[in-house]
């Protein structure tokens, strides 16, 4: 081969491995993007089957049960209710009555079994998407309201 | 009175900045050569002025905090009169208005350490450097001034502070916001270096040789702290993780990234003139990702974008500033890299050609972990509803990226400038990499277990660990000095390799076990039996924990006893997790205790775990801190550098 074609492949070659990353980058991207939901898209079955995501609110006050390895508790919006499963320690932050935001999947029971329930560095602080939800929940009842008396 | 004095002096320490920004700038546009002199000589007291008055006001605050003065809002909110006093000392830098203060006066001792030590510069150079990072100083102060005050009156003053988070009360988080700072802030250096090569026109070997040192300073110092947040983690979040691919670990990782390809591009221009526009590029993007990170971090952006709606002056700030960093250093790129050079012809396959690919491939790594952590953020923003990007993207992503980066160093360091063969490499490679094999075979056997991954892992540090070992004794054999640099380069990569062993190790052999157990109980991971022995109440200064012991036993022999603990701090209801850690050699032992399970808390779920090869982590990351140094120290930067020619 002359040089130049030589060096035209090789820049070629380098630029399908460019492109060919991008791609493999882009793909690992979209199949592991974890989205959220509330306890009443929950309960609208908004929520995927079959695909992790998080749902997240407060953890209802006496809701949680422990049994061997594995703890059962319900997470509220105030609106809507979603029963969690979980096996593993807890984390520190965790208690009922305080915001919490689970991972995992939906089982075909209506369960949400997580595979990680999330803790965050900081008493004062709410999960985001746990305030999100209730925030949710809130501005949905008052607009019932308003609906209801006019 | 104090905190009035602080305020003020930071009020000054900003016209001071302003006067060091745009005086000895303004001095290298003039065509009178003694109004230039006059102009330009400012440069240097006014960086000391600004030194001292920010060191003014930072000892302020800190006298604030040790005085327990809690009429000052940001003292009443991050101290408590319980804590002890190191930690109150090092409360000044536990929150948001107090961490900016600490950049901005790291900024003023980097500013300062350029003054002093740039005696072998010409003076317009000095005299742009200093500028430029006084405008950088300018908009850190008015970020301060404007938004986040750290000396604002609380009225009426509290009676005690709200305590500092009892996650933050710990001698690794005292020092790894500082260091992780210098490294920040150093990054601001190696891009004034560059705005001013671009201002003057002059990108030539000169500049990348003054750049060179205190880019690498910074590189150590990122790395280190980078190095400390992830042990701090490991210990102290109570399970055993050293990095998890969060958002706030992103932020620091990325200008790392870039840093570790500004290092190596900058040598490339040093050496052969080559890669003027990269570097210079390298060095904007390191910078501009150290800002982000900074407020990333500290704005508050990342816990909540809703941040910004609870005080959406310091979002629109914080955006316009980056705005008007990355906007006009790239505006004046694209003005002046037209007039750069093309430097010396560079073959195919040559030591520049690898340190090219090694350069783009960290970029490409930037660029995924930069996605991964902003997508989120901007989706969220835009109110398209929530979402997060988990750890298996990064992993997915990163190590496909990171392999091949971490494979060429050693082809890379053995070829020749200008021009190599693949044949010539492979030749005086042969027995390395015959070496790393047989031992990525062998070694998994002997660790307990034959996988792909772990042989993967292990061939890949066993290359880069005996391919540098060879170059070492390649050299030594030759006549002639070695200069501190050639030990920092090998060091560093040693450091690599270690810690690539290390990843694997852990990754591939650790052993976790969460249980539940009561005194008395065992666990069992193989030669190691852990027993629960008992249970009993500690009192520290600001807080009360339940402490176990746990005896861990090898062959029916007591070789050590951990104390996990469970602490309640008085100031909060937030219990934390003390880790209970035996670090030998080869391997931690790691117990850690989870929550009672009955009333009588008599019965605990506790994680029992064995880490193998974490020590070689952080001995890893010590190599390359060390390195670091050597290479920073060379002589040869020392020596005049008025003239070197490309």
């Amino acid at each position: 081969m002359k040089p130049r074609t030589k060096r035209f492949a090789l820049i070629a070659a380098g630029l399908v491995v460019l492109c060919a990353a991008a791609a493999f980058v882009l793909n690992a991207f979209q199949s592991n993007l974890v989205f959220f939901f509330t306890p009443t898209q929950v309960s609208h079955g908004e929520a995927p089957k079959g695909r992790t995501f998080r749902a997240g609110g407060m953890v209802k006050d006496g809701s949680l049960v422990r049994d061997g390895s594995q703890v059962r508790f319900v997470i509220t919006d105030t609106a809507q209710e979603m029963t969690v499963t979980y096996v593993g320690l807890l984390p520190d932050l965790f208690k009922e009555g305080r915001g919490v935001v689970a991972q995992g999947k939906l089982g075909d029971d209506g369960v949400f079994v997580a595979s990680e329930v999330l803790a965050k560095h900081d008493e004062n602080y709410m999960p985001p998407e746990a305030k999100h939800a209730l925030d949710q929940a809130a501005a949905a009842k008052a607009a019932q309201s308003v609906k209801t008396n006019p | 009175m104090i905190p009035e004095l602080g305020h003020f002096a930071l009020i000054l320490a900003a016209l001071v900045a302003l006067i060091q920004g745009v005086l000895p700038l303004t001095g290298t546009f003039l065509r009178d050569p003694q109004q230039q002199v006059v102009l330009q000589s400012l440069a240097r007291p006014t960086a000391a002025l600004q030194c001292v008055l920010v060191a003014f006001a930072f000892g302020a605050l800190a006298t604030s905090f040790m005085s327990n003065d809690f009429s000052v809002s940001y003292v009443a909110q991050h101290s408590n009169s319980l804590l002890p006093k190191a930690y109150q000392f090092a409360a000044v830098w536990g929150g948001h208005e107090g961490s900016l203060l600490l950049w901005v006066l790291l900024l003023a001792v980097w500013t300062l350490a350029v003054a002093l030590f740039s005696r072998s510069l010409p003076l317009d150079m000095v005299a742009r450097v200093i500028g430029v990072l006084g405008l950088i100083s300018v908009g850190f102060l008015l970020f301060i001034l404007t938004t986040s005050n750290p000396f604002e009156r609380l009225l009426p003053a509290a009676l005690d502070g709200r305590d500092l988070n009892p996650l933050l009360q710990d001698p690794g988080l005292v020092i790894h916001p500082p260091m992780l700072y210098m490294g920040y802030v150093g990054m601001s250096v190696a891009f004034a270096f560059a705005v001013a090569a671009l201002l003057s026109g002059r990108l030539d070997a000169a500049w990348a040789r003054w750049s060179r040192p205190w880019t690498v300073i910074a590189w150590t110092f990122l790395t280190f702290g980078i190095g400390l947040g992830s042990w701090w983690a490991y210990y102290e979040l109570g399970w055993g993780g050293w990095w998890f691919w969060d958002p706030v670990e992103n932020a620091s990782l990325m200008p790392w990234l870039v840093g570790t390809a500004l290092i190596h591009s900058l040598m490339v221009t040093e050496k052969r003139g080559s890669f003027k526009a990269w570097t210079v590029l390298l060095a904007i993007a390191a910078f501009s990702l150290s800002l982000l990170g900074t407020f990333l971090v500290r704005s508050g952006v990342l816990t909540s974008v809703h941040a910004f709606a609870s005080d959406p002056k310091r979002g629109v700030f914080v955006l316009i500033f980056l705005a008007v960093v990355v906007g006009s250093s790239l505006t004046l790129f694209a003005w002046r890299a037209p007039r750069v050079t093309l430097g010396g012809r560079m073959g195919l396959v040559s030591r520049e050609s690898f340190l090219l690919a090694n350069s783009v491939l960290l970029v490409v790594a930037t660029a995924a972990v930069l996605l991964g952590t902003i997508y989120p953020l901007i989706i969220d923003a835009l109110n398209l509803g929530k979402l997060s990007v988990g750890p298996p993207y990064f992993n997915a992503v990163f190590a496909p990226l990171l392999v091949p980066t971490v494979f060429l160093m050693i082809p890379g360091s053995v070829a020749r400038w200008r021009d190599a063969t693949v044949r010539e490499i492979a030749y005086t490679l042969r027995w390395t990499a015959l070496a790393a094999l047989a031992l990525a075979v062998a070694l998994p056997f002997v660790l307990g277990g034959w996988s792909f991954g772990a042989a993967f892992g292990l061939f890949l540090g066993c290359w880069v660990a005996l391919g540098t070992l060879q170059q070492v004794l390649d050299r030594v054999r030759k006549p002639g000095r070695i200069g501190a640099s050639f030990w920092g380069q090998h060091v560093a990569h040693l450091g690599m390799a270690v810690l690539v062993i290390g990843i694997t190790g852990v990754k591939c052999y650790e052993v976790e076990r969460d249980v539940r157990m009561q005194v008395g109980d065992v666990v069992t991971i193989a030669p190691y039996t852990f027993r629960l022995d008992s249970f009993s109440d500690v009192r520290g200064p600001n807080y009360k924990a339940v402490r176990a012991d746990v005896q861990v036993l090898r062959n029916a022999e007591l070789i050590e006893v951990l104390q996990p603990e469970k602490r309640r701090y008085f100031s909060s209801a937030m219990p934390m997790t003390e880790a209970g850690i035996d670090s030998g050699f080869m391997r931690d032992l790691y117990v850690s205790l989870g929550e009672p399970l009955n009333d009588a808390r008599t019965e605990w779920s506790m994680r029992v775990y064995y880490k193998p090869f974490v020590p070689w982590l952080w001995g890893g990351i010590l190599l390359m801190v060390l390195g670091g140094l050597l290479a920073a120290l060379d002589r040869r930067y020392r020596k005049s550098t008025q003239r070197v020619d490309a």
